[in-house]
């Protein structure tokens, strides 16, 4: 499948690329920033600083020579005795591809000869009801995500299931998906998943096991299974929960323990500080006009996000330029240490270390109110401030204070319609305070709903493992047994040392989906079945419960949770189904079996919500005591800010904080194996197959590290070599490294990636870990980072006009205003500064192309897209598009049909983030279609440009021609043609594309034509509820839309695509090369507020005074 | 001093000629035997697990196309019957007949029987029966008289010139619905009324000359 590909990306870790590393210091980017006319809007450091790497990379698609690059050494070891000067390439060199590429020009001819195979039909023996052969079905289920169930539809083709959609039905998705539920596709099929029962790593019986199980379990019951343990990750599966009721009475004196590594450890813990036990709060964010995010990406991490996303959205969705607006809209303060989604879609965003973060959070108690909150001050502001970078240990920055005076004012100005979220990272401490402030504004019970926790017995899980971990090394633990895919000795805190205890343990017995870590120091392993393959049923983030169906027989004979857990009730080998129906049985209102097909048919079991909690209140005394704690970890933190170049031996050994994040792709490392996950750039790094030490700008200058250097990262006594990545918008003082990296076993595809975080992580520090420490190993890591991949000229014209500074010739990728501009200029995306005037119809030689039929039109709305990268993911998912692995992404050949741009602008130290998604434009006067010699590209009846992979011979002129870099080519075989397994994975709907083909976004094209067939045999106009593009439907925020343009000339009501078009925020990119995009943007219309000077300044390289003043 | 003889003359001559016709030859013979049925299998009978004759079952007991390939109407597949449908009337005739040992055991394993595809379009092409018979194109038109085939064969070449050769003027080809399955139906012998008769059916089932690329590749 094509995940063997992704096989490449870890041997392409090596650090000897040959190619040209990008010498690049931050001096020079300040030096040279300052004189310097930058764009405004910009991908990375080299753009900012214009170097001519950058200009090399923008003007050439593929860097240069990229073809002659070595191979990777474990393809083709070098020989040893290889001196300097005779270090040729190993890959093609240019004599070499002729000879190739004219003996394949002779073979090619000979290869039309060959005739059809011939090829087998093969019938059902009985037809399945349902199945009309050629038509998928669909099918309601759930995944489970951390213990909490997703409701999806999942397609089936003849009994495989190829695509997962959301299910509007259910209160986790409403019809949009996350990136992971995309994903959950490659993971059913991943051949890395186990295959049989392992016995001392030795492949086993299935019904040894069960024997061994039930001998095990008999000896202990005697006892009241005294020894007995059993450790899972957050379960909220009713009937797992009615199994351990019964598992409790018959072992009374076995254990549950619970470890979820990226799961509510602060959050459950704030809350059981905060009102004694761990209700869950969950957010109504219709109703919230002012929100403030600490650390916190809940528009795209965690469970809820995609209600969230969409909720947030619907508050933002800017049209029309009405005086309702102000009122309309919601504004959003985010304060983080990392740049998130939710960060950059952001109004105000302050980059702060998790201490100021705490101790800003802190301030803003005391600013509106809070009971509790001592008054007296070691907080506030140096009044005269010396450098107003430079606090009093403790003190707020002048502009984190300007920033809490106007969030404060503005959350006192909307009770009960205001918001403060603390994330997950953030401590207990912070997390009280959170909740203190929505009571005292009275957010409880309107924006704030508190409920009890959808978990089955909410235990504290850092708690719970180390109770495990301690009677273990105690030897009280003879038999332990780990369900669902937990791997401990992966992900437990480094302090506990779980592998050293776990070998104390007389028998281990493992469920997972893969041989992983734990499963390599288990006596037994059993394969879990995947969500697709088994029946359960989960709770969603707020409770609701739904029932999973399988769509396929275990692929590997795995068995799902509850048919372990029968196992170990001494039941045998019950079904799934019976055990899902038992526990329903008499729980569904009415006759059950009409009922159950009900529920089934719908995916989600109505009434099953958990109810709010009333009279739920935040103790004083531990609000007082959060405060406390902040205060004194405020004082104690490091003193920042100073001179970044003056590099004393202090200034160097000045602690760093160490914070820690759930991967943006790959989660806590259980998705690892998924080459989908890897190879997604992340959201806001765009880095792929990698995770690296995240620091800002300004830290990396004052450490004195080199680009992408090696590095040990220690903190507490613990040491990590890692490397490091500059991401602007990161706090500076602090690394971040995100969890999940480092794996040993994860399969083929996901071991050897990156570096492992856990090592770095203990108990008592889970999230952040102040007085970290780097030090320089003097190597270069080499990350396949895509910020600068497909980059877009945003200088116009000559470089005469450029020299003389003519402000109109710069191009308007990306368009935005304050709300405040756009009611000022309600057309301000065709004015300057903002943007430009389309030219006009008329503008060309030839007539214009008449559209009788359909006239296919797509706009992406940049005001609610949040980068969250669902959308990729789905495209993939829909379009048999492969992975090429990290060593071809490096080259710029990954093959993603829509990318996100990430963009940055102002400030290099506090930037303000932009996001935007950008597929296929499908323009009306497209130059791709110009140059194709053989008429492989061409335009359709409908608007489209269509692109016929059996006609094209890959010469690769129309991506060359291409302004927007949206075409991929077929560099290599990455499509795997041949393995069963891919074979069942790929859409049939859709051709899988050979070696030297050219590919692009095609709208879908395949979801188009059903349509129009099936509009056409039933004589019915199409639905735009029928036909929506696989980026769209996956949106969370329902930022893209895509319909007819001329829907009202059939009979069908005007489409939404003609609305948001019909906006004065639309507008197309690069329309000034007058190809006159079908896909076009409504530019991004902010709400800051007034009082907060906008941080994206008009003038938008000036470098602030800032940076100058440390230069001197 | 000759360095030639004057013969070289008309040699190079020829040579010439026959480089240029050779040259064309053989790009006629490249482009011929492209279309040619060796290539397009037309004509071809394949070998199936069991000798079924369209003849019999269509031509001699009047079976209607849409009792075996039911999803004609409904799905881009026409469906292929499973061994169940054999069964439904061979569990009562014919059921000891040797002819029929392969369905009858595929129906008592549950293992399906392997046909090879007559009819195979390749993987990159998206052809839909559903729209063609809503459209008023009937099997005859693509598939032939099935039944006076005891064997099957595929009838047309198949080649994307002869499926541009009606895109591009659908009409030509068009027929009343109920006539779809009605694998003798002629038009009207009288041209006028032949013509007159498309025309109607044309409009009244919205025909439409589709050649983008899209409309077949995916």
């Amino acid at each position: 499948m094509d995940s063997a590909k992704g096989a490449k990306a870890k041997c392409a870790a090596e650090p000897s690329r040959p190619a040209q590393p990008l010498r690049l210091d931050l001096e020079t980017v300040r030096r040279e920033l300052r004189g310097k006319r930058g764009p405004d809007f910009w991908r990375s450091l080299d753009e900012l600083a214009g170097t001519a790497e950058f200009q090399e990379l923008l003007h050439r698609e593929f860097p240069r020579q990229a073809s002659e690059w070595i191979e990777p050494p474990a393809e083709a070891p070098r020989p040893p005795q290889d001196g300097a000067g005779a270090a040729g390439p190993l890959g093609t060199s240019r004599r070499a591809f002729l000879q190739l590429s004219s003996a394949s020009l002779a073979l090619a001819g000979l290869t039309a000869c060959t005739r059809q195979p011939i090829e087998k039909i093969v019938p059902y023996v009985e037809q399945p009801e349902q199945v009309v052969p050629g038509r998928p079905l669909f099918f309601a289920t759930t995944l489970t995500q951390g213990g909490f169930g997703v409701g999806v539809l999942a397609e089936s083709h003849e009994g495989r299931p190829t695509k997962i959609e959301g299910n509007t039905e259910h209160p986790a998705s409403l019809g949009s998906t996350d990136m992971f539920a995309q994903a959950a596709i490659l993971e059913l099929y991943d051949p890395a998943r186990s295959q049989s029962v392992l016995h001392d790593g030795g492949a086993a019986m299935a019904s040894t096991f069960l024997v061994a199980v039930a001998q095990l379990l008999r000896a202990k019951q005697a006892t009241g299974g005294q020894g007995v343990r059993l450790l899972t990750g957050a379960v909220t599966s009713p009937t797992f929960a009615a199994q351990m009721k019964a598992f409790a009475a018959l072992y009374p004196n076995a254990r549950w323990h619970r470890w979820e590594p990226a799961g509510p450890l602060h959050s459950r813990a704030a809350a059981v500080r905060a009102f004694g036990r761990p209700v869950e709060a969950r957010y109504d964010l219709s109703h919230a006009d002012v929100i403030a995010a600490f650390d916190s990406d809940f528009l795209a991490a965690g469970p809820g996000s995609v209600p969230y996303a969409r909720q947030f959205a619907d508050r933002r969705r800017v049209r029309e330029a009405s005086p309702e607006l102000p009122q309309k809209m919601n504004r959003l303060y985010a304060v983080e240490t990392t740049p998130s989604p939710t960060g950059s879609i952001a109004d105000h965003r302050l980059p702060l270390p998790p201490a100021e973060l705490e101790a800003l959070l802190l301030a803003l108690a005391r600013q509106v109110g809070v009971a509790g909150a001592p008054a007296t001050a070691p907080i506030a502001a140096p009044a005269p401030a010396p450098a107003p970078a430079a606090p009093a240990p403790g003190g707020l920055s002048a502009k984190a204070q300007a920033f809490l005076e106007a969030l404060a004012a503005d959350l006192l100005a909307h009770p009960g319609a205001s918001l403060v979220v603390a994330g997950e990272t953030t401590s207990p401490a912070a997390q009280v305070l959170a909740h203190a402030i929505n009571e005292k504004l009275g957010n409880a019970g309107k924006t704030v709903i508190y409920a009890e926790p959808a978990e089955i017995d909410p235990v504290d899980h850092l708690q719970s493992l180390a109770e495990l971990v301690r009677d273990m090394r105690a030897g009280q633990v003879d038999l332990l047994i780990m369900l669902g895919g937990v791997n401990p000795v992966y992900t437990a805190p480094a302090d506990l040392d779980f592998a050293a205890a776990l070998a104390k343990v007389a028998t281990r017995i493992h469920h997972g989906m893969y041989v992983d870590e734990t499963a390599e120091y288990c006596h037994w392993h059993v394969p879990a079945a995947h969500d697709l393959e088994c029946w359960g049923d989960a709770r969603a983030f707020d409770g609701t419960a739904s029932l999973a169906q399988p769509l396929i027989e275990p692929l590997y004979g795995g068995r799902s949770l509850q048919e372990v857990m029968a196992v170990l009730l001494g039941h045998g080998e019950a079904l799934g189904y019976d055990l899902v129906r038992a526990t329903w049985n008499g729980q569904l209102p009415g006759d059950f079996e009409a009922a159950w097909r009900k529920v089934l048919h719908d995916g989600v079991i109505p009434g099953t919500q958990l109810p709010p909690l009333g009279g739920v209140a935040v103790a004083g005394a531990a609000v007082a005591q959060a405060a406390g704690e902040i205060a004194a970890a405020a004082q104690s933190a490091p003193q920042r800010g100073l001179d970044i170049n003056a590099a004393t031996e202090e200034e160097v050994r000045r602690p760093l904080t160490l914070c820690f994040q759930p991967d943006p792709t790959i989660g806590d490392g259980s998705w690892a194996s998924n080459v989908w996950l890897q190879e997604l750039p992340k959201p806001m790094t765009k880095l792929t197959w990698d995770n690296a030490v995240l620091i800002s700008p300004a830290t990396h200058q004052r450490l004195g590290l080199d680009w992408e250097e090696r590095v040990r990262v220690s903190v507490n006594g613990r040491k990590l070599d890692a490397a490091v990545w500059v991401l602007p918008g990161q706090a500076d003082d602090t690394l971040t490294l995100s969890l999940g990296y480092g794996r040993r076993r994860a399969g083929e595809n996901g071991s050897g990636l990156g570096f492992n975080a856990y090592v770095l992580r203990t108990a008592a520090t889970p999230w952040s870990a102040p007085g970290a420490a780097l030090e320089k190993l003097g190597e270069r890591y080499i990350f396949a980072c895509t910020q600068n991949h497909h980059a877009i000229d945003q200088e116009q014209g000559i470089d005469e006009d450029r020299l003389a500074g003519v402000e109109e010739e710069k191009r308007h990728i990306l368009r935005t205003a304050t709300l405040a501009e756009f009611l000022k200029d309600p057309d301000f995306v065709a004015h300057p500064p903002h943007g430009e005037e389309a030219p006009p119809r008329n503008m060309t030689l030839y007539p214009n192309r008449k559209y009788e039929g359909h006239s296919w039109g797509m706009a992406i709305d940049l005001n609610v897209c949040t980068g969250c990268s669902a959308c990729v993911v789905a495209c993939q998912a829909e379009n048999n598009i492969p992975v090429v692995g990290k060593d071809q992404v490096m080259r710029r050949r990954e093959m993603h049909w829509i990318r996100v741009d990430r963009y940055f602008t102002g400030d290099m130290d506090d930037p303000r983030l932009h996001v935007q998604p950008v597929p296929c434009m499908q323009c009306e006067n497209a130059p791709c279609e110009l140059v194709c010699p053989v008429g492989a590209t061409v335009h359709s009846a409908e608007g489209l440009n269509d692109m016929t992979y059996n006609r094209c011979v890959g010469t690769r002129y129309c991506s060359n021609n291409c302004p927007y870099k949206v075409r991929r080519f077929n560099f290599l075989r990455y499509s795997d043609g041949k393995s069963p397994l891919a074979a069942m994975m790929y859409n049939p709907d859709v051709t899988v594309r050979m070696r030297g083909v050219m590919e692009k976004c095609t709208y879908c094209v395949q979801r188009i034509e059903h349509a129009k067939i099936d509009s056409q045999v039933s004589g019915q106009p199409i639905a735009e509820q029928r036909l929506k593009t696989a980026c769209q439907q996956a949106c969370p925020t329902q930022a893209i839309v895509f319909g007819d343009l001329n829907a009202e000339k059939h009979g069908a009501p005007v489409a939404e695509v003609s609305r948001w078009k019909a906006s004065p925020l639309n507008y197309g990119m690069l329309d000034d090369l007058n190809t006159r995009p079908r896909t076009t943007y409504l530019a991004r219309v902010t709400n800051p507020n007034p009082r907060l000077a906008p941080t994206a300044p008009a003038a938008p390289t000036a470098p602030t005074s800032e940076p100058e003043k440390r230069t001197t | 001093m000759q360095t030639f003889h004057r013969s070289a003359n008309s040699l190079s001559k020829i040579s010439i000629a026959v480089v240029v016709v050779l040259a064309g030859g053989l790009g006629w013979l490249g482009l011929e035997g492209f279309r040619s049925p060796y290539v397009t299998r037309q004509g071809e009978i394949h070998e199936q697990p069991v000798v079924f004759s369209h003849e019999h079952h269509v031509a001699g007991l009047g079976l209607d196309c849409r009792y075996c390939h039911t999803s004609v109407e409904k799905s881009n597949f026409a469906g292929l019957p499973p061994s169940s449908t054999c069964i439904n009337c061979h569990r009562l005739i014919w059921t000891n007949a040797d002819l029929l040992a392969p369905v009858r055991e595929s129906y008592a394993t549950n293992t399906p029987l392997r046909w090879s595809r007559v009819h195979d379009l390749p993987d990159f092409v998206y052809f839909n029966h559903s729209i063609h018979v809503a459209k008023g194109m009937g099997c005859a038109t693509c598939h032939g008289e099935v039944d006076k085939m005891p064997l099957m064969y595929e009838n047309a070449p198949l080649t994307m010139e002869w499926c541009l050769d009606c895109h591009r003027n659908p009409g030509k080809n068009v027929r009343p619905r109920s006539e779809i399955y009605n694998l003798h139906w002629q038009p009207p012998a009288d041209p006028m009324r032949a013509a007159a008769m498309r025309a109607v059916l044309v409009k009244e089932y919205k025909l439409q000359s589709l050649t983008s690329c899209s409309t077949c590749h995916r």
